[in-house]
């Protein structure tokens, strides 16, 4: 009765083997690398870069242990790895040297840094080790508040101005448009004239209400921003702060930099490596600024390299080296533009619509009034560094809303639309959590959590196996077995270890003896009373089995509701209460019945069990 | 080895007056000191700065608060923790003083009482990795004073977390509560969460008493004692529901005595081993992990006694019956193999 199908140990071998296979990872040590990621907004790392890298090294003799293509989107990069740090130095310079051809204006930013040495092999199967919290390796972490009020306050603003441009076009006359604290009002003689206005802005902006109010001749149109549509602003907000914060934080070279949008408007970065907090903080609140500018005409389009440059016109460079003169006059700058949206225009091309706010309509039109046929252009600044985003012709006499066509595809034209608000539309933050721990206190945690585990473990086993023998041996193998899964699992699906996610391994380890002593004490107690010993073995499982569901299901509620409620470090320990609850339940009950199956099942005369002592009431020993 | 040679099931409920009596004293002694003293909160919860450098030498803790004070910090904790040349500072959220940037404006301070000067170093170590870090260098090119860690907690986060810790202890208990009365029966349920929710007021208390710091992971710890010590309800409660069902003759008194005897020895046992554990994890686990530890350590001594003793008793008080928890039409399932 105490045997095992074979299927039984076929899963616990498979078990073992994944646990092993996924835990092997966090052994492999880090060697030597480098990351190249991009340097410039309008530069993208593709699989392109990868390739080039790679030739690179070979056309100068550089020996690489691996070139791989990491993270996606903004935070995406290349790496390649070295045998040794002075590989990887002479790689350094050379990659820097071949990938930036203008080394004043890198398009590439090479950083040093390390990586994990996992046989290729193994990553291609995900088996990677743990991803280390910022309190084990050292760094940053900031939680960012995006400022709902400055992005209320922008978007009324945006409101206002938007009302009245579409007023004026579809001539409504009015009596004045002002702004009442968060919402807009309008000014009208006659309840006809509001009712057309209202028909007209409602049907341009669907994101706003309306309340009419006054009467007589003192009519009044109320306008408000819809709840939702505030949200969806500030959603944008931090989705817009996002992908710019991704886009600066390559330049310190982060090995894995973490930027998570956390709640509705909170944004988490975590700059693992980093101990200089002023310069992060610089860099992450830096903003940069986008400029519209005309194109200098009196230029001939060819010459602008061989002709002189006139006194109020700078010379700039679009994308891969086409000249471009633009005058030095600036028409508007990015904090008129309250939006940029990827759309398309009435023929069906790919467009980016631009709303401005405030005094930025008035001025595009003076701009342009006179100006239709000639080209405009819109300039990023960036570290002092500019970038030309876009030359387009003048069509028509531009408002506080016009497009801009001709950039090709879809996919274009969201690009430059995430270019143009990462010049002007970041919502303003503010730092309300920051971490900062030196990798020195990192190393030691590690060491510190690692030897309670150890320590704790050795301890509990010496006791076991003097206590119950055999059976306690058998439990130390379950409880090793926890182990192995339990760090293989958190492996596995890459969870963030930090200091009390090694605290929750401990006490898990330490709770899940819990289940073996049970089982134990109740074998002991089937023997005392008088049971052979496969029976007592079997009846010592099965009874135990039901006790043990009923308490992990209580330790199960506690970490389901610390995840839930659960914040930062308590997250960490919570995920792993939970893990460590299964894999206990799965190697103190299945795996330690299947060694002791394994030594006694086959006995049939079996008369002792090496279960320690099982003293009987009235026996003298 | 056999620890517990019991001849006869210990009579536990004769004396559960006097257990209670302990149990209720021991309680109200930690509101006492709860409400009095109240508890140390860590700046997690109320929002503020924590910084932990490191000297060369032996630090001047005076200087320090000195130092601080002149920045116009008006009670700054200043303690040295591990070895004196540790230091933690302790800076609430003041009015007027921009909370932001608190760390770099402190730690420049410091460099500068130290007669340092705060450098940008940018360097690859012999590894092959990467260090930014804002240095503190004195005179001699050695470093004065080593920024080792900084939590800056906003006054709203804190809140927001002192309030999500408050609803997982909420849910926690409703959700024991429910799992218990589905399992067994709304008495037991009870008594489990009263013998329980007392020891997490005995824990708070020693917290409040030795005015030792609060933190979320003390939270954490005192969550996972909770669902822990209520397994160990769990366990006795099984053993009564069994017992019912094998000792059709004997009171309850006898039942509950009986059950509470049997499983004794797995209960020290167990706790032992988790003890030994956590123990490691005082001894080993510095700084950050002593409170955890000291707060499970507690837990787990008020924890044998509560879910031993005080569960019990109170279930007994609350008049278990045989009925309860044995259902008529489970009866008739375990005389099913008799019946033919």
């Amino acid at each position: 009765m105490n045997r095992y199908p074979a299927w039984k140990y076929i899963i616990i071998v498979v078990a073992l083997l994944l646990g092993a296979l996924y835990t092997a990872p966090n052994y492999f040590g880090e060697s030597p690398a480098l990351q190249v990621t991009s340097g410039k907004s309008t530069v993208k790392v593709t699989g392109e870069l990868m390739t080039q890298v790679e030739q690179i090294l070979t056309k100068e003799n550089v020996k690489s242990e691996g070139v791989t293509m990491d993270g996606a989107g903004n935070l995406a990069s290349v790496r390649v790895r070295f045998a040794d740090p002075d590989t990887q130095f002479k790689a350094k310079l050379v990659l820097e040297k071949d990938l930036n051809p203008d080394a004043s204006d890198p398009a590439y930013i090479v950083t040093v840094n390390l990586q994990a040495n996992t046989p290729m092999w193994m990553q291609k199967m995900h088996a990677l080790p743990m991803f280390l919290g910022l309190d084990l390796r050292g760094g940053v972490h900031f939680l960012m508040q995006v400022d709902a009020k400055a992005v209320l306050n922008k978007k009324v603003q945006g409101v206002q101005s938007a009302a009245r441009s579409v007023l004026r076009d579809k001539n409504i006359r009015h009596a004045g448009i002002e702004r009442v604290g968060d919402s807009v009002q309008i000014n009208f003689r006659d309840a006809e004239t509001r009712l057309k206005a209202k028909n007209v802005l409602s049907d341009q902006m669907s994101e706003l209400a309306f309340a009419d109010a006054g009467e007589g001749s003192d009519l009044k149109l109320n306008i408000t921003l819809k709840p939702a549509a505030l949200k969806a602003t500030i959603d944008e907000g931090v989705k817009q702060n996002i992908s710019t914060l991704s886009k600066r934080v390559n330049e310190l070279g982060v090995a894995e930099p973490l930027i998570q949008q956390q709640g509705p408007d909170r944004i988490v970065v975590q700059l693992p490596g980093v101990q200089d907090v002023a310069r992060a903080k610089a860099i992450i609140g830096r903003t940069a600024t986008l400029e519209v500018r005309l194109v200098d005409e009196t230029i001939v389009p060819g010459t602008e390299l061989s002709s002189a440059i006139p006194f109020n016109s700078e010379l700039f460079t679009v994308g891969k080296g086409v000249p471009v003169v633009l005058a030095k006059d600036v028409i508007l700058t990015g904090d008129y533009i309250s939006s940029a949206t990827a759309s398309f225009d009435q023929n069906q091309q790919a467009a980016v619509s631009i709303d401005l706010n405030g005094d930025g309509g008035r001025k595009m039109r003076e701009a342009t009034r006179e100006r239709v046929g000639k080209r405009m252009a819109i300039v990023l600044f960036e570290k002092g560094k500019p970038e030309v985003l876009s030359v387009a012709t003048i069509q028509q006499e531009l408002g506080s809303r016009f497009q801009i066509t001709g950039m090709g595809g879809a996919e274009n034209a969201n690009e430059l639309a995430l270019l143009l608000r990462s010049g002007a539309l970041s919502a303003p933050m503010t730092v309300i959590e920051e971490r900062t721990i030196g990798p020195q206190l990192g190393a030691e945690n590690i060491a510190k959590g690692f030897h309670s585990t150890l320590y704790g473990f050795i301890a509990i086993a010496v006791f076991m196996i003097a206590y119950y023998m055999l059976f306690g041996a058998f439990s130390v193998l379950a409880l090793a077995t926890n182990l192995l899964l339990l760090v293989g699992l958190l492996s596995m699906i890459q969870v963030t270890l930090t200091l009390p996610g090694i605290a929750a391994i401990a006490l898990a380890l330490g709770m899940a003896i819990d289940a073996n002593v049970l089982i134990n004490e109740r074998i002991r107690e089937e023997l005392r009373a008088g049971n052979t010993p496969q029976a007592a073995i079997a009846a010592g499982f099965d009874r135990a089995w039901a006790t043990i569901l009923d308490s992990n299901v209580t330790t199960l509620i506690v970490g389901l509701a610390l995840l839930a409620f659960g914040s930062g470090p308590v997250r960490g320990f919570a995920v792993v209460h939970c893990l460590g609850i299964l894999t206990s339940m799965f190697s103190s009950v299945f795996v330690s019945r299947g060694v002791v199956n394994l030594w006694y099942g086959r006995k049939k005369k079996l008369t002792t069990l090496s279960i320690g002592t099982v003293w009987v009431p009235g026996t003298s020993k | 080895m056999e620890f517990f040679r019991i001849k006869k099931d210990i009579p536990f409920m004769r004396h559960a007056l006097i257990f209670n009596v302990i149990s209720a004293v021991t309680f109200l002694a930690a509101v006492f000191f709860l409400v009095h003293k109240g508890l140390h909160l860590s700046v997690e919860f109320k929002g503020g700065t924590l910084m932990e450098v490191k000297y060369p030498k032996a630090a001047n803790l005076e200087g320090i608060r000195g130092t601080l004070i002149a920045m116009g910090y008006e009670e700054p904790g200043v303690t040295s923790f591990d070895t004196a040349r540790d230091v933690m500072i302790r800076l609430p959220v003041e009015k007027g003083v921009s909370a932001a940037n608190t760390s770099q404006r402190v730690f420049e301070s410091l460099c500068k009482a130290e007669q340092g000067a705060t450098k940008a170093i940018d360097t690859v170590t012999a590894k092959g990795e990467h260090v930014l870090k804002s240095a503190c260098m004195d005179a001699a090119g050695s470093e004065a004073v080593v920024l080792q860690k900084v939590e800056f907690v906003g006054p709203q986060v804190g809140e927001e977390l002192a309030q999500n810790g408050l609803n997982a202890l909420v849910v926690v208990i409703i959700g024991v509560m429910i799992y218990l009365a589905i399992r067994f029966e709304c008495k037991y349920a009870v008594s489990a969460i009263i013998a329980n929710l007392h020891d997490v007021v005995i824990i708070l208390g020693f917290f409040a008493f030795f005015e030792w710091e609060f933190s979320l992971t003390v939270l954490a710890a005192i969550l996972a004692v909770l669902g822990y010590s209520v397994n160990e309800s769990v366990v006795i409660f099984d053993r009564i529901r069994e017992n019912f069902r094998k000792q059709r003759k004997a009171t309850v008194h006898e039942v509950i005595d009986s059950a509470i005897t049997s499983t004794i020895s797995r209960t020290i046992i167990t706790h032992g081993s988790t003890q030994m554990m956590v123990l490691s994890m005082l001894v080993f686990g510095g700084q950050t992990l002593h409170h955890f530890a000291l707060a499970l350590t507690i837990g787990i001594c008020f924890g044998i006694y509560s879910s031993v003793f005080v569960a019990a008793s109170i279930a007994m008080w609350l008049g278990v019956k045989r009925e309860d928890l044995i259902k008529p039409v489970k009866e008739k399932d375990e005389t099913d193999g008799a019946v033919v």
